[in-house]
């Protein structure tokens, strides 16, 4: 029977009728398990085949980095920012070094602006690839897996000639980034962004008009707009229940004003609808790119020019006396913080990503929290699923988009 | 339309803080673009409720719940619990900060879980990692701790590597546990012959 995307899937049935005793079956979808994107421990209260309530454990992968925060400076602990959200470690760096700012007070280069901005779309394509890959290979297309993969290694090239790693960069720094930009590399970026509208095509051939792929995720999962808020939800998920918010273009930071794109919304709400979102996403990454690689100013500087918070360039540290004491007093000492707190978030591909600082004046903070939008928006499991299959459950977990290490930090 | 800037947002926020005849502010501060305000954990849900429904605030979006632990300066009450809120129609952020002290008996302050269910979670690691109880919460347990863990890690007298030390006795072949003595900095792991 083919049917277009386009007309309602059926009805899903409920098979509640054929448990008349109502037995209610525990089970534990254990933190060992290859779909539940980390270690990510759920109880499962069953009637038959259908889902009561999820309890989300989590702590397995606590690696306590806001009590580490505690006794390391700032430029410390930018590599632990990497291992948070590690599916995109160039957003986390930002959001971290960005409520850094805040409280020095800095305005950074506009070269620089436009480069973190560039990182930040790469690093959010890079998310959605593989969250769409993953959706989808936990619902059997494991082709797509293969082909998101590809081109997240043409991504992970381009990391690595920026700054050295793949996949924990930590390239940012307080008023600046880490290495400059090699020639060449963003003639590299628009190779990659022409190349990627036909890749997108492909991924978007393989799964939105696949019958399989709508019946498992149509009219799955769904969540209103009300509870979508009610429960703290952010990023594509909330967008996907409808409701139009975007860090980016509701309250923008960097240069997010000076580029045009839309933010894509779906109003079902379901498994479908957060698929949806995602894959415009990244087609408006694509338009965001476009722009900034055309308004990326040809040279200029990529740091700010105060030796008390960026460290002084290689030569003029040989050179000049004051220059070797700065450098030697932020790799020593770091970055005297004034007393103050802060709180600048960006919105991450899974939500809102933000870091609170709070200072009370030194080279380390006295609380760093974490806001991971992982941990937020886990919550709306249990609600997403409730009445429906257990092997929706699958489904509904690889479309809110999961890292455990945001939710443990 | 983009946020307003914070000290007008403030003003905003601390008249309708005060029109409910309900909050003690001790604070309105506005440092960084940012609109803090510090008051009294009496009647916080009545507050946030207010701040949420009010036409000229809408602050309907809760984005964070955390704590701040002033053990180091020593200021009495010893924690701060932290709420941001945020407004899908203005834009604007407000932060909310009231004192909670440490005795037991008083180290509660009530729980927003009735306007945001969300916020489940966000007191849950609060309550984990400070030991500050959320009255008439759904489920006040440990969410990032093991459930027997002894301990709130992110208070400031807690060391950073554990009350106890897991090492592997050979003698004894034996989970031989040690405890620090009760200083906040790294512990060196000793090499065990």
């Amino acid at each position: 029977m083919t049917q277009t995307g386009l007309e309602p899937a059926p009805a899903r049935q409920t098979i509640e009728q054929d448990y008349p005793t109502g037995e209610i079956l525990t089970m534990n979808m254990g933190p060992q398990h290859p779909s539940t994107h980390g270690v990510l421990r759920l109880i499962l209260e069953l009637e038959g085949e259908t889902v009561l309530s999820i309890k989300p454990m989590v702590g397995y992968l606590h690696s306590g980095k806001e009590k580490l925060a505690e006794t390391k400076t700032y430029h410390k602990f930018i590599p632990y920012t990497d291992r948070l959200d590690y599916l995109s470690p160039m957003a986390n760096n930002t959001a971290f070094v960005q409520s850094v700012e805040v409280l020095l007070d800095v305005d950074l280069t506009e070269r620089c602006k436009w480069l973190r901005m560039i990182l930040c779309e790469l690093a959010r394509i890079s998310s959605h690839l593989l969250s769409i890959g993953t959706h989808a290979m936990e619902l059997g297309a494991m082709t797509v897996f293969l082909y998101t993969f590809r081109e997240r290694e043409k991504l992970y090239d381009l990391f690595e000639e920026i700054c050295g790693a793949r996949f924990t960069v930590s390239y940012m720094r307080v008023g600046g980034v880490g290495w400059p930009i090699p020639d060449g590399w963003l003639d590299k970026v628009k190779v990659f962004v022409d190349d990627f509208e036909q890749r997108l095509r492909d991924y978007s051939d393989l799964l939105t008009m696949n019958d399989i792929f709508v019946y498992r995720t149509r009219g799955v999962g769904k969540i209103t707009d009300n509870e979508a808020i009610d429960l703290c939800l952010t990023g594509p998920s909330l967008r996907g229940s409808g409701v139009d918010v975007d860090i980016r273009r509701d309250a923008p930071y960097l240069l997010y004003d000076q580029v045009v794109f839309n933010v894509p919304i779906q109003q079902q709400g379901d498994v479908y609808a957060r698929y949806q979102v995602r894959m415009a996403e990244m087609h408006e990454s694509r338009q965001i790119l476009y722009q900034c690689l055309e308004k990326i100013p040809e040279s200029g500087p990529l740091n700010i020019d105060n030796p008390k918070i960026c460290y002084p360039p290689r030569e003029r540290v040989k050179e000049s006396m004051e220059d070797l004491i700065h450098h030697f007093l932020l790799a020593s000492d770091g970055i005297y913080v004034p007393e103050g707190e802060a709180y600048a978030p960006i919105e991450a591909s899974k939500g809102e990503l933000g870091f609170y600082i709070h200072s009370t004046g030194g080279f380390t903070p006295n609380r760093l929290k974490i806001r991971s939008p992982s941990f937020v928006n886990l919550q709306s499991l249990s609600k997403m699923s409730k009445g429906g299959l257990l092997a929706d459950v699958v489904a509904v977990i690889g479309s809110i988009d999961l890292v455990l290490g945001e939710i443990d930090r | 339309m983009p946020p307003l800037a914070a000290d007008e947002f403030l003003a905003i926020a601390a008249e309708v803080i005060r029109g409910t005849d309900l909050a003690a502010v001790h604070e309105c501060l506005s440092a960084y673009n940012e609109a803090t305000i510090v008051l009294e954990k009496a009647n916080i849900v009545e507050i946030i409720r207010r701040l949420k429904a009010d036409d000229r605030t809408r602050l309907n979006a809760l984005v964070d719940i955390n704590a701040i632990d002033w053990f180091e300066s020593g200021r009495e009450p010893r924690f701060d619990v932290v709420y941001h809120l945020y407004s899908y129609k203005t834009f604007d952020r407000l932060r909310l900060r009231c004192p909670v002290s440490e005795q037991s008996g008083q180290n509660n302050i009530d729980s927003i879980c009735e306007l945001w269910s969300g916020a489940n979670f966000m007191e849950r690691e609060t309550f984990d990692m400070f030991g500050i109880v959320f009255n008439n919460h759904p489920d006040m347990r440990r969410i990032i701790m093991p459930d027997n863990w002894e301990g709130h890690p992110l208070r400031k007298d807690f060391p950073l590597g554990g009350s106890e030390s897991f090492y592997y006795k050979q003698d004894t072949h034996e989970y031989a546990g040690e405890p620090n003595d009760l200083v906040p900095r790294i512990r060196v792991q000793e090499s065990d012959v």
